[in-house]
């Protein structure tokens, strides 16, 4: 017997946002740095500090919840969330619970299959992110580093509207580009700038109540979190299959072991005692503040795929290609302002960015490359200063470091040439050498003027004008 | 009295608030809290249906700061007075077991 | 006479006229600690060393013009809970035995920039939980005008060395009348601002909706000018009031003609010491002759004031006090078997019984299930306190009543009992729920010696009126600021 189970997911979704502040205090939010170096009296929780909110939190949350189709809640609050722990160094954590910014939004997702699906977003609040625990398991002891502690999250709580995996991962991507945008956050997974918490319960299809819910945690990538996914639902469906039941609870993801562990003790009771915080006063939205930041909302992807093929004349192809990344959309509009020429632009983004991206495994957000650079590189080619072989070569050392592209092609001599005489004297030397396919050129095989002109521009080391070449072999034939 | 605290609730309110009571302090607790509780329940008396709580006294709101940094290397001072440190952090015992 | 026994404004003058230096104020301060601290106890930690170096800079600048002060070069004492750079902070806790802050609390910057001499730190109930000052891991205080009975609390230490003439003038801090009480235990004048006018930054939070810092000193005067030396908008505390009317000197004017005084009936009742209730009634009378308009009404709602502060004093304490983990300052325990039992350990052997007492109800109210119960409903009736008091202050400028419904009580008669002690705060703990000023001050002795307080409560923002109403009633009586002044007055009080 084998019954049809329907999965139903939910997610939280930590997003760093790009403040270079602290939510309360004015510590540097800088990625890096020796430990407890980015900290202060007010983010190291010490006796008699108190908290200033920094303005550009409440801007970029109102600027995802407006992007996500929230309401934004005019009149929001913070609340203290108490719980020990050795990362909160306050051991509460400053977050909204009552009166959080956002509340009743949703985004269309589109799955790989071409189903569209609007996921419900339950609200956006914003927190303070804990501090970072360093495990040393020869000493059996933790460090604690209080740089992250302060910086500033939103979490975005979706509605229990995903049903696969495909489902989140495009709900997942969706919302970083919208994120990303907007300019609010770099969304890393990697680093953590962005983390989701798998919400997720199963019930017989077909079922109207929910099953019991679990939560986990330490999901690092998007392979991580389907294969989470993957192994939660099977886990709870084991559960149910052999009568047991499947307990509420926090589980941590182990991606190397691919299983998941209960984060669950009895000294954690989950109780956190909420209450409003007395040490920062209401947030109130005015209509005009609200406008204001409507008003200052960055061009949205819908709005950008428009423009691309109105402004730019790229086909829809391309613009979808380059809009899919704000990195690339940025880098794309900036070449071009430098150096015209879409169409070519685009290309360099299309092809050979992409396949370097593939390639080495990045993401678009790892570009080291300049749009000053790519802009050279575009009208060194166009000119035919380089052939497009050499440009390739270029374009790879520009990819890897942000080499100079004229500097590069002046130092290596990389200079198509456009001598005739240089070249004449090159093609009768390829002429002499390959007889047997002047021969087959001859025979009406026309092919053979391929290989003649690849063994010319071997012999001049690539950097002969191709058309060149084309235009006195057949001459001399 | 009204409120009667039993073991579990004291035990269990040691556990949030990470108390950890003697046999004694804990029946003490359990009577002081009985007690403050009954004497609280006064407020029941006073309809308050109609009426907001008021968290702040004053409708102060919108307090902010710029997005600019103003500290430096706070390192220091951080670990000025812990217990114990080592590598410019504090030492806690392991927190994953 | 000792420099000591003159107000901080008397004093500052004599040494801004150069008749004395600032370091003769720091020696003669140091001195009377020395030779009363054995008995009276009002500090955790005296820095002598520090002080008279500080005194020596102050001195230089003071004789250099640069610093032109009332309060520059008077010695003041600090109470514990407020953080002073490089000058250990305990709360009188054995949980902060040895923290050592990285720096100053903003009430203190600004009396430091005013020039202001800090001897020290005074004792206070361990987080300010108490009203005896008995609740202290170092030790009780004793009230200078009998040693057999406590100075009050929390500001205990703070109320007992002006008292005892061992500096000119100190912080306090008012939960819930934790500067008005004591100031009437030890025969002194302190003033609980308006919520948001003196700054929080640095205070070691106890309930922080209801906490203020605020001046304790000899007089009216002196309450005023360090109040308008320490009250300023800070931009690092979100509840710090933007306020233009701080020059609280200039209401030191001795005219309340047409001034409407209100008596709350309420605080006339059952538990109110007969002594107590006559010396009140006295000073109302002595307003009254001086063209102040006085009636009696009915507040309303008083006793409800203190379950309701209890709740949200406690529940805001638990929070507060959930960062003394042993992790980052102060106390850890020495043996441990993992992270919790190192918090609980750390915890219970850090802090004291009253206040691990508030740490368990606060949790309680808080807990899944209770919070609407006790913590909305406390948050509800607090609304309607307020409104009690906005209905009041329509009719009334001022209300008048005693600090505390007796004078101070022995040592080790009040902690027996919580709630017994609780009712103590009866007429002071309203003020902080409505976030208004109030001032102590004293109005005479009881059968057996001891201080009388008088309170006088104003609107919010309206410290102007009752400083006004206190000055006019301290010209019309000679009184005496402590005991040795008495002595040296002959008895008049």
């Amino acid at each position: 017997m084998s019954r049809e189970y329907e999965t139903v997911i939910g997610l939280e979704v930590h997003v760093e946002l790009a403040t270079k502040t602290k939510i309360f205090c004015g510590c540097s939010t800088a990625f890096g740095g020796a430990p407890n170096t980015h900290t202060c009296p007010v983010c190291t929780g010490m006796p008699g500090s108190l908290p200033v909110l920094n303005k550009q939190v409440v801007e970029y949350a109102m600027a995802v919840g407006l992007a996500t189709n929230c309401t934004i809640n005019q009149n929001c609050k913070f609340d203290r969330k108490n719980y020990f722990y050795p990362d909160n160094p306050q051991n509460y954590q400053i977050s909204q619970l009552y009166e959080p910014i956002c509340r009743n939004g949703g985004i269309e997702i589109e799955t790989a299959d071409g189903t569209k699906k609007t996921i419900g977003i339950h609200e956006i609040h914003m927190e303070e992110d804990a501090g970072k625990l360093v495990h040393d398991d020869w000493d059996d002891v933790s460090i604690v580093d209080f740089n992250r502690s302060g910086v500033p999250l939103i979490e975005i709580v979706s509605e229990p509207d995903m049903r696969s995996a495909d489902e989140v991962i495009a709900y997942l991507e969706k919302l970083r580009l919208i994120i990303q945008y907007l300019g609010a956050s770099d969304c890393k997974l990697n680093e953590g700038s962005m983390r989701a918490d798998v919400n997720l319960s199963v019930r017989e299809a077909g079922a109207s109540e929910f099953g019991t819910r679990t939560e986990m945690k330490n999901l690092n990538s998007f392979r991580a979190i389907a294969r989470a996914i993957e192994g939660e639902k099977n886990r709870q469906i084991d559960l149910i299959e052999s009568g047991e039941k499947v307990v509420q609870e926090t589980r941590r993801w182990d991606d190397a072991k691919e299983s998941s562990h209960a984060m669950r003790s009895k000294e954690d009771a989950q109780d956190y005692r909420y209450f409003p915080e007395p040490d920062l006063v209401p947030i109130h939205i005015s209509d005009e503040w609200l406008a204001e930041v409507k008003n200052r909302q960055p061009e949205l992807r819908t709005e950008k795929l428009a423009r691309y093929e109105s402004e730019y004349e790229i086909p829809r192809y391309d613009a979808e290609i380059i809009t899919s990344s704000k990195r690339l959309a940025d880098i794309f509009e900036q070449t071009v302002a430098i150096c015209g020429k879409p169409k070519k632009v685009s290309n360099w983004l299309m092809v050979e960015t992409m396949r370097l991206l593939k390639e080495r495994e990045m993401e678009p957000e790892n570009i080291v490359f300049s749009p000053e650079h790519l802009a050279a590189l575009v009208e060194l080619a166009d000119a035919g200063t380089i052939n497009s072989t050499v440009a390739k070569e270029v374009f790879e050392h520009m990819f890897a470091d942000d080499t100079d592209p004229k500097q590069y092609v002046e130092e290596h001599g990389l200079k198509t040439v456009n001598d005739e005489g240089a070249l004449r004297t090159t093609v009768e030397q390829v002429i002499r050498d390959n007889p047997q396919s002047v021969d087959d050129y001859h025979n009406g095989k026309e092919k053979a003027i391929g290989f003649l002109v690849g063994q010319t521009m071997k012999a001049m080391k690539g950097k002969a004008n191709p058309g060149m070449v084309n235009q006195i072999l057949k001459e001399l034939l | 009295m009204a409120n009667i605290i039993s073991d579990e609730t004291i035990e269990y309110v040691g556990i949030l608030a990470k108390l950890e009571l003697s046999d004694e302090e804990k029946e003490a607790a359990k009577k002081d809290m009985g007690d403050m509780l009954d004497y609280i329940d006064q407020l029941n008396e006073l309809d308050t249906s109609q009426v907001e709580p008021m968290s702040h006294v004053f409708p102060v709101n919108n307090v902010f700061r710029e997005d600019v940094v103003t500290n430096g290397d706070g390192s220091e001072d951080a670990l000025a007075n812990a217990p114990l440190s080592r590598d410019g952090g504090f030492e806690v015992p392991k927190t994953i077991v | 006479m000792s420099l000591m026994s003159l107000t901080a404004v008397e004093l500052g003058k004599r040494i801004q006229k150069k008749e004395v230096t600032a370091v003769d104020a720091t020696r003669e301060a140091l001195a009377a600690i020395a030779a009363r601290e054995d008995v009276v106890h009002s500090f955790v930690t005296v820095d002598g060393d520090r002080a008279m170096q500080r005194a020596k800079e102050v001195q230089e600048r003071i004789a250099s013009g640069e610093l032109t002060s009332p309060l520059a070069g008077v010695p003041v004492a600090i109470k514990d809970n407020m953080c002073t750079k490089g000058l250990k902070t305990t709360c009188s806790s054995k949980i902060l035995y040895n923290f050592i802050p990285t720096y100053t609390s903003e009430a203190v910057l600004q009396l430091e920039r005013a020039g202001a001499i800090i001897l020290g730190k005074t004792n206070m109930d361990e987080f300010a939980m108490g009203s005896t000052t008995e609740t202290s891991a170092y030790g009780v205080t004793r009230n200078p005008w009998d040693t057999a009975h406590v100075p009050g609390g929390s500001s205990g230490g703070s109320c007992a060395a002006v008292a005892a003439e061992e500096c000119s003038y100190a912080l306090g801090s008012d939960t819930g009348g934790s500067i008005r009480q004591p100031s009437s235990f030890c025969g002194v004048t302190g003033i609980k601002p308006t919520y948001g006018t003196v700054s929080r930054y640095g205070l070691i939070a106890y309930g922080s909706s209801l906490d203020q810092i605020g001046p304790i000193a000899k007089d009216v005067t002196d309450c005023a000018a360090v109040l308008e030396a320490i009250a300023a908008h800070d931009p690092k505390d979100s509840t710090s009031m933007k306020r233009e009317d701080t020059d609280f000197t200039q209401a030191l004017v001795d005219d309340v003609k047409g001034m409407r005084i209100g008596i709350p009936n309420d605080y006339f009742g059952e538990g109110l010491d007969e002594d107590v209730r006559a010396r009140v009634l006295d000073a109302a009378k002595a307003l009254e002759e001086k063209g102040a308009v006085v009636e009696h009404f009915d507040l309303g709602l008083v006793k409800y004031a203190i379950p309701a502060y209890y709740v949200i004093a406690c529940a805001e304490a638990s929070s507060n006090l959930a960062r003394f983990d042993g992790v980052k300052y102060g106390y850890r325990t020495e043996e441990y078997d993992g992270l919790h039992q190192m918090y609980k350990k750390s915890r219970s052997e850090g802090f004291g019984a009253e206040v691990k007492r508030r740490i368990m109800l606060g949790s309680f109210v808080l807990s899944s299930g209770y919070y609407d119960a006790y913590y909305l409903k406390a948050l509800r009736v607090k609304a309607l306190i307020k409104q009690a008091f906005d209905d009041a202050f329509a009719k009334y400028d001022v209300i008048l009543g005693p600090a505390a419904p007796t004078t101070a009580p022995k040592l080790g008669e009040s902690l027996s009992d919580p709630i017994q002690m609780y009712l103590g705060d009866i007429y002071t703990i309203s003020v902080n729920l409505a976030g208004l000023p109030g001032i102590s001050l004293p109005c005479g002795l009881d059968r057996n010696g001891l201080p009388v307080g008088l309170q006088l409560i104003g609107d919010c923002f309206q410290e102007k009126k009752i400083i006004r109403a206190a000055y006019v009633f301290e010209q019309t009586r000679e009184y005496a600021h402590s005991k040795l002044a008495q002595e040296q007055n002959g008895g008049a009080s």
